[in-house]
């Protein structure tokens, strides 16, 4: 392969901490990709990073029109960051609608890239522009960059004899190699991409190649850009890093999991956003003992993965919330049944079909309380998307262990956005014990286990154990079918204290500040990033602010009650109408406060510093 | 008790659970239970490995009749937990009891998905054309204008027809029985277990309770003959009394003939279970002006659902030069921080 290291810059660079990018442009315009290729490159270069994929439901809304508009942004950092930030410092439009949708969010003096060419009469009437934003003076508060990227890609191909539309499509490359250039972005990783993935279409393999590299080369000689800037690589634990979305690590935790339990995985599910890259994932890991089936719909997905589960697999269904709705019927079942089953929900804006690509954590009460009759299940959170491969290992773990299904709550944000994540050693990861029973002697299907209340699991296969299970309330020894009052009771209250019992292996809880002081920023899943920053500001304003993250639900964490009561205020930050905020007021009896946002957009650090500063001066 | 395990010693008494059964009195369940365990010695399955799955109504507490591991599970879906179950255990040999009302109603997709993907398990679909565990409404196997409890001026809808249906979803056996005709019904269970695939049973079966009757034409002694159509493979389609009467093509019609006056075997149609267009012609057929065809309709090779996953797995698996986790967590661009 040749050589591509593109030479240093010779015009001045200027350092900076951290950049803010979005790539926005029209859904069919290639931007995840663009911004996809710039996050490797900016982790190869040492950077801590945080993503936010935006893109519309429909695969192509109107090319040009508001709703067709898909934004990718990063975050990147010489420092510790936790959040894909607040707003861009830099915005690549590639046409009038995306800087429509976009230019609000930019700083005065932020830089501004567009593609002139796009700004014509008809893509301005259907971005419903009344005059051309470049020229009426609208943008004077900016650093303006226009850059004729559609001219200058076709000139870089236009002696390949390729069609204007495939032309089109390398635009985004020319938007990636410049603003690879303006960072000081190594493209060598992309190149390599680019081969790999256009091994059998060696022409536009070449396009790719062309326009990313004339992107590139453009920023160094055009006399358009003065400086360019440099964001150094941050301390970061050492180890051997790879980029990961949320889904991704959640596959990965699963596998290993199983690998761990020394069983199959298998994986029963229906296609849904913002799940399906799960199933996407584990399809394409069959060789390390996976098996994936794309049911009929969300009822069957459940029902083959509890199937699986009596037959000893480790078992998997993967959705979002109007799936959860499908399933709960099943689930009861497993709860019924006593088998252990994972159920990913990867949560979006609703009620109803909602915001399929946004992201929303307003599942908490339908996973907590959304069966019939009294149901419990252990709920757990990821809080990051590399948290989702540790918190998806565990909640195999307690499956397994408890005989139970058991939550995985994701949402759209954790499952697409990326991060570093220091890969593991699978050696060190422990080992999930997995005994099926096998003796017949003294042998009852729901004899349960001292600790954790747990019944054996008797897989068919093995003789002596011939047993029936089933959906009908049970005697609380046999197994049989009983309908004896005081039985049911005693199972009832059996399996609540089973699910209970969990409390006594969860970790003391991730508490980042001083133990006591004005006001706890209680949190769980994907607003992390976000509370943590906050916390950090209010913190180094001197403010007795402290962020708790739960990754466990329930049960709730055994230290939680303690951390607060150590506090004034308590402020639940959800992207929900309160949730969280109701189970903590109704367990602790503490006046917690509801810090709600549903634009299915995660929160910014300035929305929860606003909140906890406003409290402050109150009191 | 691992002496028992050992296929083949086994007696019907070893499929008997220690549950008493609980259907009404005089149901056809009874007979259909004991069917099976009469034949289930005779399969050479070890109990260990025979799974019977259901889903709710009257047929859906087979299992719990049965000595063997079992799953009574949740309305309609017995398919799709047989389906997890088969595709991962492909070891086991894995039964489906469901109803009319279970499988072609609350439960109609998953039952049409299982039969169309051919994994290998036996469905025994029991159609006593009635709601019984709820009493008495209208099921979708209904004759139209049927007056139940739910429909005091009988049903405006009209009814499906299991094989018919198990046909269009491409299942590659098709077959159905009686629950009185002890033998009959014994052989095609032993047909459908030995059929590698989704087998698909409608088996006639009385609820003297809510539908008495509904298939006395078919089951009286006394009308039977003339009204039951006795499927063969390879033989010309002959009924009656005297076997006096046949099946023939006309047009694109089947029509009912007698034999004698220059009409003989020959003209009539003879079965080939692998003639869809044919099974399906059949699976229309039904008194008063027809005979009810029971038996094998359709019977068919093609490769099983749970095998085909199986053998992904394996060739996937063969195709990494290591199944090691360090290899799958390293996968992509990583970079080391020193």
């Amino acid at each position: 392969m040749q050589q591509e290291t593109v030479a240093p810059t010779d015009k001045p660079v200027e350092e900076r901490a951290h950049v803010v990018i979005r790539f926005a442009g029209d859904s069919g315009d290639g931007m995840q990709l663009a911004g996809m290729h710039f996050t490797n490159e900016s982790a190869l270069a040492g950077n801590d990073l945080s993503t936010l994929p935006d893109f519309p439901a429909e695969i192509r809304a109107p090319a040009g029109t508001l709703a067709g508009v898909s934004g990718f942004q990063l975050h990147f950092s010489s420092l510790d960051i936790f959040t894909p930030g607040d707003q861009p410092d830099v915005l690549v439009a590639m046409n009038p609608a995306a800087l429509k949708v976009n230019v609000g969010d930019l700083p005065a003096n932020g830089i501004l890239i567009v593609d002139k060419e796009q700004f014509t009469e008809l893509n301005l009437k259907k971005a419903e522009f009344s005059d051309n934003p470049l020229t009426d003076g609208s943008l004077d508060r900016l650093q303006l960059f226009e850059v004729s990227i559609t001219k200058l890609t076709i000139n870089a191909l236009n002696d390949m004899g390729l069609p204007t539309r495939t032309m089109m499509r390398s635009r985004n490359f020319f938007a990636l190699g410049l603003t690879s250039w303006l960072f000081q972005r190594d493209i060598e990783t992309t190149l390599r991409w680019v081969d790999k993935k256009f091994a059998k279409k060696p022409e536009i393999a070449e396009a790719n190649r062309r326009v990313l590299k004339a992107g590139y080369h453009y920023g160094e000689t055009a006399e358009v850009f003065r400086t360019a800037y440099k964001v150094g690589a941050a301390t970061i634990a050492p180890g051997r890093y790879r980029n990961i979305t949320g889904n991704a690590a959640a596959s990965l935790g699963l596998v290993a999991a199983a690998r761990k339990a020394d069983r199959p995985l298998f994986l029963g599910t229906y296609p849904i956003t913002p799940a399906s890259d799960i199933l996407h994932e584990l399809a394409a890991m069959k060789g390390y003992g996976v098996s994936t089936f794309q049911a009929e719909d969300e009822i069957a997905g459940v029902g083959a993965a509890l199937g699986a589960a009596f037959g000893g697999a480790i078992a998997v269904t993967s959705t979002s919330g109007p799936g959860i709705c499908l399933k709960a019927e099943t689930i009861n079942l497993a709860v019924s049944v006593e088998l252990p089953l994972i159920i990913a929900d990867i949560q979006r804006g609703g009620p109803s079909t909602g915001l399929p690509t946004k992201t929303e954590q307003a599942d908490l009460m339908l996973v907590m309380y959304g069966r019939n009759s009294d149901s419990p299940v252990p709920i757990i959170a990821p809080a990051t998307p590399a948290d989702c491969f540790a918190m998806a290992f565990e909640a195999v773990r307690i499956a397994t262990r408890y005989m139970t299904p058991v939550f995985f709550l994701s949402d759209g944000y954790l499952a697409n956005g990326a991060e570093p994540w220091r890969v593991p050693v699978a050696a060190d990861l422990p080992e999930i014990k997995v005994e099926f029973r096998t003796d017949p002697n003294g042998y009852y299907p729901y004899l349960r286990d001292a600790e954790t209340l747990s019944r054996p699991w008797a897989i068919p296969g093995t003789p002596g154990l011939e047993h029936r299970i089933g959906g009908l309330e049970k005697d609380y020894l046999t197994g049989n079918v009983s309908y004896a009052p005081m039985n049911h009771e005693q199972m009832v209250r059996v399996r609540e204290r089973k699910i209970a019992g969990i409390v006594r292996e969860i970790p003391p809880t991730e508490v980042n500040g001083p133990a006591e002081g004005d006001i706890l920023l209680l949190g769980w899943g994907s607003t992390y990033g976000s509370i943590e920053s906050a916390s950090r500001e209010l913190q180094a304003a001197g403010k007795k602010v402290t962020h708790a993250h739960i990754r466990y639900i329930n049960p709730l964490p055994p230290d939680l009650g303690d951390i607060l009561s150590r506090f004034k205020h308590v402020i639940v930050p959800e992207l929900n109408m309160g949730q969280l905020v109701r189970l903590i007021r109704a367990e602790y009896l503490v006046d917690a406060i509801a810090l709600n946002k549903i634009q299915g957009q995660p929160f910014k650090v300035s929305e929860i510093v606003r909140k906890a500063m406003s409290l402050l001066e109150k009191n | 008790m691992s002496e028992q395990s050992a296929a083949g010693k086994l007696t019907r008494k070893d499929f008997v659970s220690d549950q008493d059964v609980r259907w009404c009195p005089g149901c056809g369940d009874y007979s259909i239970l004991a069917q099976v365990q009469r034949l289930m010695p005779e399969l050479g399955v070890a109990r260990e490995n025979t799974v019977f799955v259901s889903g709710i109504g009257c047929s859906s507490r087979f299992p719990y009749y049965m000595d063997t591991y079992g799953f009574h599970s949740i309305h309609g879906r017995a398919p799709a937990i047989a389906t997890g179950l088969k595709a991962s255990r492909p070891d086991l040999s894995v039964w489906v009891v469901t109803g009319d009302g279970d499988g072609l109603s609350i439960g109609g997709n998953h039952l049409l998905h299982a039969l169309r993907r051919n994994v290998d398990i036996n469905i025994l679909l029991f159609n006593n054309q009635i709601y019984g565990l709820t009493k008495g409404q209208y099921s979708p196997t209904s004759e139209r204008g049927k007056v139940t409890k739910s429909t005091p001026l009988g049903s405006v809808d009209f009814p499906l027809h299991p094989i018919t249906v198990a046909l269009g979803a491409e299942a590659t056996f098709v077959a159905r029985s009686v629950d009185v005709e002890a033998k009959h019904l014994q052989s095609v269970i032993r047909s459908a277990s030995e059929h590698r695939g989704t087998s698909f049973v409608e088996i006639l079966q009385n609820c003297n309770i809510f539908n008495d009757g509904a298939f006395a034409t078919i089951t009286d002694k006394d009308r039977k003959a003339e009204n039951q159509l006795i499927l063969e493979h390879g033989k010309p389609l002959i009924f009656g009394k005297e076997r006096n009467k046949g099946i023939r093509m006309a047009g694109h019609r089947l029509e009912v003939v007698e034999l004698g006056n220059g009409i003989g075997d020959s003209d009539l149609l003879v079965h080939d279970r692998e003639d869809a267009a044919l099974a399906f012609l059949l699976s229309t057929l039904q008194p008063p002006n027809f005979p009810a065809p029971v038996g094998v309709f359709r019977a068919i090779e093609r490769p099983t659902y749970d095998a085909s996953m199986t053998a992904q797995v394996a060739e996937a698996k063969a195709k990494l030069a290591s199944t090691d986790l360090d290899d799958l967590f390293n996968q992509g661009d990583t970079w080391d921080v020193e």
